[in-house]
């Protein structure tokens, strides 16, 4: 099924990918990364991600390092 | 306008500038970028032609902070590149020569000194040692810096800088004046004689089969810059080790030591063999690496001479690095012209006069 | 249950491996990087190219991007590209600059390697400020826009009109290609793109000089959340830089 990978590592807590996103699939996580940002979380429980990269297309800095359509 | 490249073991009759061009042509320069400036626009005039007859690089820069920088882009792929300039126009490659020696960077620089400060005039001069050896640009660096005395050495020299400045992987400079590019001379060029470097642990090369390599000054981070630092100034060590080159003539036995650099050597030369012919124990130390200065042998030789000369087309700007390498044990003394010819033979002979009886 | 994946999104070979962009959270820099790897990728340029960098927070293009690459001074990228090019004509060589870069310090170098029709591309960030130095006013900060050294606005009287770069270069004979573009909304990423490949493509093909001029943000110096900053980008700035292909001689021959 369609879905995408996040490095949390990476994440800025930009949350540019978070209005991108077609279907909402995307929110921001209560725990905190490296760099002590609340990174972005993939929730996708209806399998709704249809695999466009919008999201990672918009993401400045290489956090959402994989995207899969199927 | 162009003089032809001579057949390489034939003596010729040509200009210092001429001699220069063909010089590097012939000791693979793959690159020129100049912009014109007096008295060396022959240097750029025979590239221009002679570079596009070989398919080689070449480029009328629109300035000379391009022509230098191009030089650097050439020079990061491992080639043989070069620009020449004068004076205030080597002003504005300071800069650059900076980055050159933190890239470390193959550049060769042909200085051809006129009258400043500023603008100047187009009279030689040897105002821009300071500038060559000290330089304008930022941080710790040296420039491999090699001073011709005749058109012959200029052919000579200029093979050196690019073996030099591809050897250390540093910016050289053959430092000459207006005297020496626009004077002819009989001059013979032979073949460069002198190994090819082999540059593929470090040149731009596209990275087949590796990652990339970064050509870089910049260095966030102060550890990093202080490791950098010790290893380049190892390098220096290394060349103020096995490269210092100089002139001796008469020094065996002499009371006074005169120094001087380029052009101004020619006149000196003349004087002392009037002086030796009257039994004035005359002779002359003509250093022709600017740095590294061969501080050690005019220490050696202020051990056993009375007294030093020291003669430059400048207000007196090798004359602190004699007085450094005297070290007081003998007096320095000074004799100049501030610009223009060299000072003339009869008023070098009366100066010798005045010190030594 | 059996389906095919299909990758729709990787990050590009050209970039270096495992690496963390330094730049501020939300900046555009991170985008244009990543599409000048993916052109590197889709054009199976890597291992042929050279960047020469500039000053700026652009330097550091060159820890991210696994080409070789040379630092210029500040200004002075395309005079180095020009001698790479020149010495090494096979090899395939671009720059990516600021504005302040591309437009105020080197604006000579920059439109001179135009006017020669070097065979290089230039990718030009256009943020309207000097973003690592703190946020100064720079040859394209907006008519009215406050920063650290205008900080009561361009106006006219002390700091003269904003650069359009893109249209300049385009004036140069020697050009190829010249475009500007933005990056406020993904369609205009993927517009982005196809300019930034256009502009290479035109080197490989020995045409001439191929720009790209990017419409980007600076969300901290311009003391905005990521989201306000494309907005900015889009209400203020391509009102005055129009994002469009000013230049394109594969087309008007």
């Amino acid at each position: 099924m369609s879905h995408i990978v996040i490095d949390s590592d990476k994440c800025k807590a930009c949350y540019l990918c978070i209005e991108e996103c077609p279907k909402k699939l995307i929110k921001i996580s209560e725990k905190t990364n490296k760099l002590g940002d609340h990174y972005v979380e993939f929730c996708d429980p209806e399998h709704q991600c249809i695999g466009c990269a919008m999201c990672a297309t918009r993401c400045p800095d290489l956090a959402i390092t994989e995207v899969y359509r199927g | 306008m162009t003089e032809c490249l001579v057949k390489p073991n034939k003596k010729v009759l040509m200009k210092g500038n001429y001699a220069i061009a063909n010089a590097a042509v012939i000791a693979g320069c793959e690159c020129y970028f100049g912009y014109p400036i007096t008295p060396q626009s022959e240097i750029g005039e025979f590239m221009s032609g002679k570079m596009q007859e070989l398919h080689r690089g070449y480029v009328s820069a629109e300035s000379e902070l391009a022509a230098i920088n191009m030089v650097i882009g050439a020079c990061s792929t491992g080639a043989k590149a070069m620009t020449s300039s004068s004076s205030c126009a080597v002003s504005l490659m300071q800069e650059a020569l900076s980055y050159a020696t933190s890239d470390q960077l193959p550049v060769v620089l042909v200085s051809v000194m006129r009258g400043g400060p500023g603008l100047g005039n187009i009279y030689p001069s040897q105002g821009d040692y300071n500038q060559a050896t000290i330089g304008g640009g930022n941080g710790d660096y040296h420039l491999i810096v090699l001073a011709p005395s005749t058109v012959q050495e200029c052919v000579d020299l200029t093979y050196k800088a690019f073996y030099l400045a591809h050897k250390y992987r540093n910016p050289t400079v053959l430092l000459a004046d207006g005297l020496l590019g626009q004077m002819m001379e009989p001059v013979e060029f032979g073949e460069y004689p002198y190994p090819e470097i082999d540059n593929s642990e470090w040149a731009l090369t596209g990275a087949k089969g590796r990652s990339g390599r970064i050509i870089r000054s910049y260095a966030p981070l102060a550890d990093n810059q202080c490791v950098f630092l010790n290893k380049l100034f190892d390098k220096y060590r290394q060349i103020e080790e096995n490269e210092v080159d100089w002139e001796e003539f008469e020094t065996e036995d002499a009371d006074l030591i005169i120094t001087c650099f380029g052009s101004p050597s020619r006149n000196v030369r003349s004087a002392i063999k009037t002086c030796r012919k009257e039994g004035l124990k005359v002779g002359m130390l003509r250093p022709i690496t600017l740095y590294p200065f061969p501080s050690k042998r005019i220490s050696e030789l202020a051990s056993r001479a009375k007294i030093f000369l020291d003669i430059e087309v400048n207000m007196g700007q090798m004359l602190k690095d004699v007085k450094l390498a005297v070290n007081g044990k003998v007096p320095v003394e000074f004799f100049n012209r501030p610009v223009g010819n060299p000072p003339e033979v009869d008023d070098i002979i009366s100066e010798i006069k005045k010190l030594i009886k | 249950m059996t389906t095919t994946l299909t990758q729709t999104f990787k990050i590009p070979e050209s970039l270096r491996k495992g690496i963390k962009y330094s730049f501020c959270p939300g900046c555009d820099h991170g985008v244009a990087i990543r599409l000048v790897a993916e052109c590197l990728d889709e054009l199976g340029l890597r291992e042929k190219a050279i960047l020469a960098a500039s000053i700026g927070c652009s330097v550091t293009a060159y820890d991210f991007l696994d080409v070789d690459s040379i630092e210029a001074p500040h200004g002075r990228a395309l005079a180095e590209a020009t001698g790479v090019k020149r010495a090494r004509p096979d090899k395939f060589v671009f720059t990516y600059q600021g504005d302040g870069d591309f437009a105020s310090i080197g604006l000579a170098e920059s439109l001179h390697a135009a006017l020669r029709g070097e065979n290089l591309s230039a990718i030009c960030i256009n943020n309207t400020t000097y973003g690592m130095t703190g946020g100064q006013l720079g040859p394209t900060t907006l008519l009215g826009q406050i920063t650290t050294t205008s900080p009561t606005g361009r106006n006219v009287e002390y700091y003269g009109y904003p650069i359009k770069i893109a249209e300049h270069v385009a004036l140069c004979d020697g050009t190829a290609f010249s475009a500007r573009v933005s990056l406020d909304t993904v369609q205009n990423i993927r517009k982005a793109k196809q300019a930034i490949k256009k502009a290479f493509e035109v080197q490989l093909q020995g045409l001439g000089f191929g720009f790209v001029e990017i419409l980007s943000t600076c969300p901290t110096n311009w003391k905005m959340t990521p989201q306000q900053a494309h907005v900015r980008v889009r209400e203020e700035m391509m009102k005055i830089f129009e994002p469009g292909i000013y230049k394109d001689i594969t087309v008007n021959k």
